[in-house]
């Protein structure tokens, strides 16, 4: 009981605390506003040259975007503890640590799922793409299998956080590397194979391409595959991140310098 | 006239010696444009190819100088009420104008290195042979787009000096620019309405400017109105900069925001 009163009212609290891009003079430029111009710029990149329709674009950005809270949110959220001068009390009490780190994933996630949503519905109404609607509830479950996926690997970028002084600099690379690898703008395919291997290792990737996928007509069980890989990769990277996690806590009991990186 | 040059001179050097030290506003203002120029590079390699690479690997280099300037630009004044400085720099009996423009051209002179960065990057990784026609027009194109955009970043910091989060607001305007200013897409590609935007904005003509320069075009008629528009945003700048700072002495509320 204790465990899930830390995971879900712990983790929500922390969230809201945590990550200042929640107050509405942040959040509508920096999640509403800059999707919708992100697959504005590559729709118009794409229509000059000639690569791949609007749809392709709309549902890659869309979903991409979510990188941004995702990332940011999870980092801040764990790592923004030392900027608050909170990280010593946090460490220092006898809370169970996965619910107490893991909790703060969830708020995560809906707000990621909510940017791409939003991106989505508006970018493709803006652009005039034709998705069928019955193609929504597949295409959103596909977005919430891409978000767990970045929040997992947020988590592995919260943990590295702990260490780093420039967290912002880190995500915002990490951000940029998901826009090239990701088969957002540019099919998977025409990249260079050393960059598809990388690809295949990221978020988004496969999810990304269910959600085109079920756009042009398929089915939920024929990219089950895909989703299948995106979740696979998000657990990974979420044990990898909460591992790193607990390294960190642990050196800063070792050597008590985690407070001055 | 002499000591307001030195006054401009010496606070682009300092500011831009900080700025260049900064991991955030230096190394990853370099790097950041290089992200989206290579997605851009990929696009257009898979795609149309050929002129299309050579005319967005100039769009993409001054992509750098726009997110450069747009995203600090919006804080420039906060950053200045987080450091206790504000006040006294209001006080002083230079008037602020001069002291907040070179810090807003010193953060677009940074995108110089990402211009160039870019340009080696497109060379190196895509093949890209760049030309330059004429190397003095390319040069004089370069300086008046710095300083244009500079210009336009001083008008966004006086106006955004009310907002706590003014910088989530330059950060907003960073796709924007990027897309109504021609740098990876032609004008004629966008609907009409999104034309008199674009012709207000130097970054247009200052892209417009070092491409023909470069492609060995006449890029004179492009560097004078990016010249005027500067001039233009360093004026409205200083007048949205007055009725701020006389409201602000009036209220007293200089440091709050």
């Amino acid at each position: 009981m204790s465990s899930a009163r830390i995971f879900f009212i712990g983790g929500l609290l922390s969230f809201r605390a945590l990550f200042n891009f929640l107050q509405p003079a942040i959040f509508i430029p920096s999640m509403l506003v800059a999707p919708i111009f992100q697959i504005l710029l590559f729709v118009y990149i794409g229509r000059s040259a000639s690569l791949q329709d609007d749809e392709f674009y709309v549902i890659g950005n869309a979903i991409q975007y979510a990188a941004v809270p995702c990332l940011f949110a999870m980092t801040f959220t764990i790592a923004g503890e030392r900027f608050q001068r909170t990280l010593g009390f946090l460490l220092v009490t006898p809370a169970p640590r996965l619910p107490l780190f893991l909790g703060r994933a969830l708020p995560v996630m809906v707000n990621g799922l909510v940017v791409s949503a939003f991106a989505l519905v508006v970018g493709g109404a803006i652009v005039g793409i034709d998705v069928p609607l019955s193609a929504y509830g597949p295409i959103a479950l596909a977005t919430a299998a891409c978000v767990y996926g970045c929040t997992g690997l947020g988590l592995v970028t919260a943990g590295v956080g702990l260490l780093l002084r420039e967290q912002a600099v880190l995500t915002n690379i990490i951000f940029g590397l998901l826009l090239i690898f990701t088969g957002a703008n540019v099919p998977v395919e025409e990249l260079p194979s050393w960059m598809q291997a990388v690809s295949n290792g990221l978020p988004f990737t496969h999810g990304i391409e269910a959600a085109r996928r079920l756009a042009d007509g398929d089915t939920l069980g024929d990219v089950a595959g895909l989703l299948g890989t995106e979740l696979l990769i998000g657990t990974i990277y979420a044990i990898v991140g909460y591992s790193f996690i607990r390294f960190a806590e642990r050196l800063s009991r070792r050597h008590a310098t985690l407070e001055r990186a | 006239m002499r000591r307001t040059l030195r006054l401009l001179a010496i606070g682009w050097m300092l500011h831009l010696k900080m700025m260049s030290r900064s991991a955030f506003d230096g190394f990853l203002g370099v790097l950041w444009p290089l992200f989206f120029a290579t997605v851009a590079f990929f696009m257009f390699q898979a795609g149309a190819g050929g002129e299309t690479l050579v005319y967005a690997s100039f769009g993409a280099a001054v992509m750098g100088i726009w997110s450069a300037t747009s995203t600090t630009a919006g804080s420039a004044m906060q950053r200045e009420r987080w450091h206790g400085t504000l006040e006294l720099l209001v006080a002083s009996p230079t008037h602020f104008a001069l002291v907040l423009l070179p810090v807003t051209v010193a953060m677009s002179t940074i995108g110089l290195y990402s211009l160039v960065a870019t340009l080696v990057w497109g060379r190196v990784a895509f093949g890209i042979d760049v030309p330059l026609e004429h190397p003095l027009s390319f040069a004089l194109a370069l300086v008046v787009t710095v300083l244009s955009i500079g210009s336009l970043g001083f008008l966004l910091a006086v106006s955004f000096v009310r907002y706590r989060t003014a910088w989530a607001l330059g950060n907003m305007l960073e796709y924007p620019v990027w897309l109504i200013g021609g740098f990876l897409v032609p004008l004629t590609l966008l609907p009409f309405w999104v034309r008199p935007f674009s012709w207000i904005l130097a970054p247009t003509w200052g892209v417009d400017a070092i491409r023909q320069a470069a492609l060995g075009g006449s890029p004179l008629p492009e560097i004078g109105l990016c010249l005027a528009l500067g001039a233009a945003y360093v004026a409205a700048g200083a007048l949205v900069l007055d009725r701020a700072l006389r409201a602000a002495r009036r209220d007293a509320s200089l440091a709050l925001a």
